[in-house]
């Protein structure tokens, strides 16, 4: 039995081509799950299921956010002025959390003494909800963008610190006494096998990480903020609009999808040897 | 089973070599020499101590008693080349082929002309120009083993070990596989440990069969295949020298 090249070449167009239109299918699937959702909500609001008061339509929360882009009430800034002040918070406090979270969960999981140093610390601090660091916070930080930042690091930081931890720590023995017999010592060992062998779990970590980032915003921008999604939703429940609270949410939430999507576009690059191609 | 003067130079030598785990006594005095350019395989029953023995030569433990000489000087992973094929599958996931192939070349620290002509040597030899981008995952299981066994010659080592190697293969792929492993070791002229159970295997390959007893594992017998290479397995000379290792093994 021979294989014939052009045949494995057609077989394999047609897979493409094939997989191409079954993604296609996927897409429209998740577009219409959106639709769908968009489509009960409007339903019920337009036959009065709920007070519509309490509820916007989603036609309504579309008329508010267009109406933010370029007007200042009722919290004092346009949309995109709040989108840049809960991104400036957002990003710092992630930032940095990954920038000392990675490297410090890595080295916990390589280097014992590093381990037996910082670990009772950090599993004493890691059970306090980011939440609850606030008053602390206040006294030590302030109450301005830092403060916020930190609020926001501290929820991230967590996470990145204990998954980069397990995940070097689930680098293959063989894999170790490769680069070893190879004459590789333990530093050149930690930095080309247990670094790239925690990447995947690394990755989760900082996906689980960002949703915590968001989910802590809203509490980060309690501390006295002038601007900022949060901020605005704080604003509109005290002046009981609703389409301006729920307007607020569906800001954070597309912002965290399309922060989520470039995440996972980075690592598809930089886990390409783990991931379909 | 005696052989005629071999006038290669003594390439290791393994002197008095003992290892103890507590009171638990795996390697029992072991002695022998390697040729330079020999390919030695090392048989003996299941648990008897292949792996121990390997681990000791390549310093992941320690012997308790005794040493390892290559070149007349104590064996030194810093200074000696020493490659491990493993049993377990050990290539680096995150790796392309040509990047596996290129590891310990990087970490001997090896020119960048030396270490890509010796990438695409391995690769030429070994018929894998194909995958040379692709990742372990995208691989059957017999090429990823392939490709650890050619980052294993590239570094042209003193000693390169190979612990059961195709131990997971079947029967057709491993005969494949052991005719390349020969055409590499004649090619690039190292010097050869193969430790497998599977005494077929070691008769095909071996110019000499290390028998080792249960543990504590010493030295039973020492054979000479005396067959040219490749080597017939319906051969009744290699019948025979099956039938006698095999005897060897069981019988104590």
């Amino acid at each position: 039995m021979s294989i014939n090249q052009k045949d494995l070449e057609q077989g394999l167009s047609a897979y493409k081509k094939s997989r191409k239109k079954n993604l296609l299918r996927m897409v429209l699937l998740s577009a219409a799950g959106i639709a769908v959702f968009l489509l009960v909500w409007q339903l019920v609001v337009q036959f009065k299921l709920v007070n519509v008061r309490n509820l916007p339509a989603p036609t309504k929360v579309m008329e508010t956010l267009i109406y933010k882009i370029s007007n200042r009430n009722p919290d004092g800034n346009t949309l995109g002025t709040n989108i840049v002040a809960s991104l400036q918070v957002a990003l710092s406090g992630f930032f940095l959390a990954l920038v000392i979270g990675i490297p410090l969960g890595l080295f916990m999981g390589w280097f014992t003494p590093v381990d037996k140093f910082v670990r009772p610390v950090f599993e004493l601090l890691r059970p306090v909800p980011p939440i609850a660091w606030i008053p602390v916070v206040v006294v030590f930080v302030g109450i301005d963008l830092k403060a916020k930042a930190t609020i926001i690091f501290l929820s991230v930081f967590v996470p990145c610190v204990i998954n980069s931890y397990t995940g070097i720590k689930l680098t293959k023995r063989t894999l170790i006494n490769v680069a070893k017999t190879f004459g590789a010592g333990n530093f050149e060992t930690f930095v080309k096998v247990g670094i790239p062998s925690a990447m995947p779990m690394v990755f989760t970590g900082v996906r689980t990480a960002l949703g915590g980032a968001w989910s802590t915003l809203v509490a980060a921008e309690m501390l006295a903020a002038k601007a900022g999604l949060g901020y605005m939703l704080q604003v509109g429940r005290n002046v009981a609009r609703a389409d301006i609270v729920v307007a607020g949410m569906v800001a954070i939430s597309v912002l965290g999808a399309l922060m989520a999507l470039a995440l996972g576009i980075l690592e598809k690059r930089v886990l390409k040897w783990k991931l379909e191609r | 089973m005696e052989r005629q003067t071999d006038n290669r130079p003594v390439k290791v030598e393994v002197r008095d070599l003992t290892k103890k785990f507590g009171d638990l006594l795996v390697l029992d005095n072991l002695n022998f020499t390697i040729k330079k350019n020999e390919f030695v395989c090392v048989v003996g029953p299941t648990g008897c101590g292949k792996t121990t023995f390997l681990n000791v030569l390549t310093r992941i433990h320690e012997p308790t008693e005794g040493d390892l000489y290559i070149d007349g000087q104590p064996a030194d992973p810093g200074r000696h080349s020493i490659s491990f094929v493993f049993q377990e599958p050990s290539a680096f996931p995150w790796l392309t082929v040509e990047e596996n192939i290129a590891f310990g070349l990087k970490v001997k620290k090896l020119g960048k002309s030396e270490i890509r002509k010796r990438v695409e040597q391995i690769i030429s030899l070994m018929g894998l120009e194909r995958y040379r981008k692709s990742y372990p995952r995208e691989l059957s299981v017999s090429v990823v083993q392939r490709v650890i066994i050619g980052r294993s010659f590239a570094m042209q080592p003193d000693l390169l070990l190979m612990d059961e190697p195709y131990g997971q293969m079947d029967v057709k792929v491993r005969f494949y596989l052991e005719d390349e492993v020969i055409r590499l070791w004649k090619e690039l002229g190292s010097t050869v440990v193969f430790i497998t159970h599977n005494i077929e295997e070691a008769v095909y390959l071996a110019e000499r069969v290390i028998i080792l007893t249960n543990k504590p594992a010493t030295i039973k017998e020492e054979v000479f295949i005396d067959l040219p290479h490749p080597r017939d397995i319906t051969d009744p000379k290699f019948i025979d020298y099956r039938n006698y290792i095999t005897d060897k093994i069981k019988w104590w």
